[in-house]
């Protein structure tokens, strides 16, 4: 386990460092600049703004400071929304996207996991191929339509919910739900996947011969094989899912982490594209790290060897 | 069981410390007498000084105030606001403002004609890297002092006493007032700034919403970045009592269609757009709501005319006469813009030249003229363009247009807005599709933007009459022979086509039945010290309940 959890971490680092570097300097690649505007600029003007942010240094220069600031836990300041600091950025839109992926991800659990074993323990019945449909659908079903048809029937006609904004605590129940019903489908559909796999093999053949009731079997014997796949799939989901989705932030109109990946890339916000980015791939690593220890738990397969 | 217990007490914590701000509908909003606007997008700045956005101006204009303003009746007219009256020597070139003695910073701390000149020279700060500094160029030693050349003293504003402030320019300049209405010319608090820290230092916190202090009406009260910012009413402003609304809250909304919906639930009082697609249905099953008013802005294509084979002025002008502006704007825009025949969009004082009709005769004789008989010959023509579904039916409009009545073909290249910009600047492209908004109400917006060495002109074209009419225009006192000569550069610029008017703009909001003073206004410049809110809502046609009532 511990030669598990060193070699894991070597590996984050190096992924860390190696994510950072290839996004600052593809983002210099791109055409534009942070400081373009509708009406041209007096060039005095950009280059004293160029100046104050170190954009007339060499870029390996740029580089090593932007490097040697990260590693003090320093993101700089943002380019587009100018004298705020990305890390209070961060520190303001974070909670919001953590508090609708948290919502998501309990709503994929809830509806994911008892479909998949239902449908995996009843297959080929019409509990296994009608939430099995539905998932298909969920899995097809693009964010930016299921997100405006609900807003459209508890919003619009019934006026349940606020149509958008990040002000009352009910808020964060239509765009969790959005964001949660499309985790759940996938979630259903490696339940199910998981689930038959084990339901095959010959201990489960073994306690039904023994006489052990169905539930018991589903519960003691299958669950932790068959959520296997769910698991390692979780770790990736849950980094992605609690920094936010542009599509439901701007659709919802809420102040959460999504928007920046992208709004940070189109304004050329070079310093808060990198910020974005290096906060994104360390939780990836994080995540990805807990589901590997977790599967190695679940899994004594993986522990021997 | 343990775990889903201390996960449910982690999501409440977070909810809670994540929604802040507190909630008001639009009908809350009308009885609390705050009123709620849509303002697209978080301001870049909150520095007066370096604002160069619509989105900042939107909020400058309610926060501070200038030596003069916008007419409550008539934006054309400008009218007193810091300045009680003021007075032009005879040839127009030294100006005296008289400044109220009421005049207060909304910390109470009196508004003086010195901190009119700290604040130019302020402005005029390299350091400050104030985009818009070029606007000051205009007082006297402006650009000297921008570089050095000469110290602030010598920059020609100038304190007579506390109250009076003398202004002296570089030529005769008959429509400076309506100049002064650009925030540009505001004052920023001197006392404040330099209390927490250097006047151009861009981390100066005095413009945190627990700091600023402001001339306006409104003054700043809350900042929350992402989700609104709230001005509430000042009462050290020397009209407060004819200020009937208690706040303006300013939302960053950026989808049109998120804004709309939020409109039709009764959260929003004043919407910044309305969709494109939803624009003829609201003109026509709901004229209460929208208000549909002409913009003093035009849309036009900048050819690169450096490039083949747009180099040839008979194949620019052929472009602009087979374009069909009217069936562009009735079947396509349908938001009730008007075809632009010139640069300069309709207005008042300024009679439009004639410019471009439609005429395809004349158009196929030019090109045929050029050597591109029927289109034979001519070559694919590539339009660059900021990314946008809505444009992109225009421009597809246009193809049309053009492969029928002049058999040539077009190519759409899109880019996004950013690189579309830099494109642009640096004049990698072959013509692009733009739009120009002016910045105070007078037709040489539009104009000297195309001197040669206009910083927005961007095509390559130059011409040495036009530079000499628009010099003469600016140093001419006579307002009605500077309008004269604008006029004949106009007519030169369009003659010669280096860029091809399209149509010019109307702006489309849906406005709450609960909103008073609304009025159309081509500047589009909001001022909500004259507007009021009735509770309880008027009837309106469409069901506005908020969520909840």
């Amino acid at each position: 386990m511990l030669s598990i959890i060193a070699s894991r971490f070597l590996q984050a680092v190096a992924v860390l460092f190696a994510v950072f570097t290839l996004t600052f300097f593809m983002v210099r690649m791109a055409p534009g600049d942070p400081f373009v505007s509708e009406k041209s600029m007096n060039p005095d003007v950009k280059e004293t703004l160029r100046k104050q942010y170190a954009l007339d240094k060499p870029l390996p220069v740029q580089y090593v400071r932007a490097l040697t600031s990260y590693a003090q836990g320093d993101f700089g300041l943002s380019m587009k929304n100018q004298g705020m600091w990305n890390t209070k950025i961060i520190r303001d839109s974070f909670p919001v996207s953590l508090t609708i992926g948290l919502g998501a991800l309990i709503i994929a659990l809830a509806v994911g996991l008892p479909a998949g074993i239902l449908a995996a323990v009843r297959r080929n019945t019409w509990l296994d191929f009608t939430p099995m449909s539905l998932a298909m659908i969920g899995i097809c079903l693009p964010t930016f339509v299921l997100g405006p048809c609900l807003l459209a029937v508890f919003g619009l006609k019934w006026r349940l919910f606020n149509v958008a904004g990040w002000f009352e605590s009910t808020d964060w129940v239509l765009p969790s739900v959005t964001m949660g019903l499309a985790y759940a489908a996938y979630i259903a559909r490696l339940t199910r996947a998981g689930m038959l796999e084990v339901l095959n093999q010959d201990y489960i053949r073994t306690a039904h011969a023994k006489g052990v009731p169905g539930w018991r079997i589903v519960l003691c014997h299958t669950l932790r094989g068959g959520l296997l796949p769910v698991a390692s799939f979780l770790g990736p989901a849950i980094a992605g899912i609690t920094t936010g989705s542009f599509v439901i932030e701007k659709v919802f109109n809420l102040p959460g982490l999504g928007q920046h990946f992208i709004s940070a890339v189109f304004n050329r916000d070079y310093t808060l594209i990198l910020a974005t980015a290096t906060l994104y791939a360390g939780l990836l690593v994080i995540m990805n790290f807990l589901a590997d220890i977790l599967v190695a738990w679940m899994n004594p397969k993986l522990r021997l060897t | 069981m343990r775990l889903l217990h201390s996960l449910a007490v982690t999501c409440f914590a977070l909810l809670l410390a994540a929604c802040s701000g507190d909630s008001i509908n639009a009908t809350e909003g009308a009885r609390r007498k705050i009123i709620l606007v849509n303002n697209k997008d978080d301001p870049r700045w909150l520095d007066l000084h370096r604002c160069n956005s619509v989105v900042e101006s939107n909020i400058m204009i309610t926060l501070f105030e200038g030596l003069v303003g916008e007419g409550r009746d008539n934006e054309r007219i400008a009218a007193p606001g810091v300045a009680e009256r003021w007075e032009p020597n005879d040839k127009a070139d030294v100006w005296t403002f008289h400044l109220r003695k009421n005049a207060k910073w909304s910390d109470g701390v009196p508004l003086t004609a010195e901190d009119f000149v700290w604040s130019y020279r302020r402005m005029l700060r390299p350091e400050l890297a104030a985009e818009y500094s070029g606007f000051l160029y205009l007082l006297k030693n402006g650009r000297e002092v921008y570089d050095k050349n000469l110290p602030p003293e010598q920059l020609g504003a100038r304190a007579i006493d506390a109250h009076t402030l003398e202004l002296t320019l570089t030529g005769p300049t008959p429509h400076f007032p309506q100049i002064l209405c650009h925030t540009s010319w505001y004052p920023v608090p001197r006392h404040c700034i330099e209390k927490y820290g250097s006047p151009v230092d861009a981390l100066n916190p005095w413009t945190n919403d627990d700091k600023m202090v402001s001339n306006g009406p409104f003054r700043l009260t809350t900042y929350l970045f992402r989700r609104y910012l709230e001005a509430t009413r000042n009462e050290h402003y020397w009209d407060a009592a004819n200020v009937k609304l208690d706040g303006v809250r300013f939302y960053s909304i950026d989808s049109d269609l998120t804004e709309d919906r939020l409109f039709r639930t009764g959260q929003l009082h004043i919407t910044y757009n309305v969709p494109l697609s939803k624009t003829p249905g609201y003109l026509r099953d709901h004229p209460d709501v929208i208000r549909n008013d002409d913009n003093l802005a035009v849309r036009f294509y900048r050819l690169n005319i450096t490039r083949k084979p747009f180099d040839d002025v008979r194949v620019r002008r052929a472009l602009g006469l087979a374009l069909d502006r009217k069936g562009i704007v009735d079947n396509v825009l349908r938001a009730n813009q008007k075809p632009a025949s010139g640069v300069v969009p309709p207005l008042e004082g300024y009679e439009p030249v004639p410019g471009f009709s439609y005429n395809v005769e004349e158009a196929r004789r030019l090109l045929a003229d050029a050597g591109y008989p029927g289109g034979k010959g001519f070559p694919k023509i590539e339009l660059l363009m900021a990314d946008s579904e809505a444009e992109k039916q225009v421009q597809e409009a246009v193809q049309n247009i053009w492969k029928k009545n002049l058999g040539i073909t077009m190519e759409i290249k899109t880019q996004d807005y950013n690189s579309y910009l830099s494109s642009q600047q640096s004049m990698d492209y072959d013509f692009t599709i733009a739009g120009w908004n002016a910045d105070y109400y007078d037709a040489a917006t539009f104009i000297d933007m195309w001197l040669t060495d206009g910083g927005n002109n961007n095509t390559g074209w130059s011409n040495k009459t036009f530079d000499k009419l628009v010099a003469d225009a600016g140093q001419s006192s006579d307002a009605a022979q500077r309008i004269e000569l604008l006029r004949k550069a106009e007519t030169l610029l369009l003659a010669e086509a280096a860029v091809i008017p399209v149509y010019y703009y109307t702006r489309t909001r849906l406005v709450h039945p609960s909103v008073i003073g609304w009025q159309p206004r081509m500047l589009d410049d909001r001022f909500y010290r004259f507007f009021d809110l009735t509770f309880p809502p008027p009837p309106c046609s469409m069901d506005l309940r908020p969520p909840g009532s």
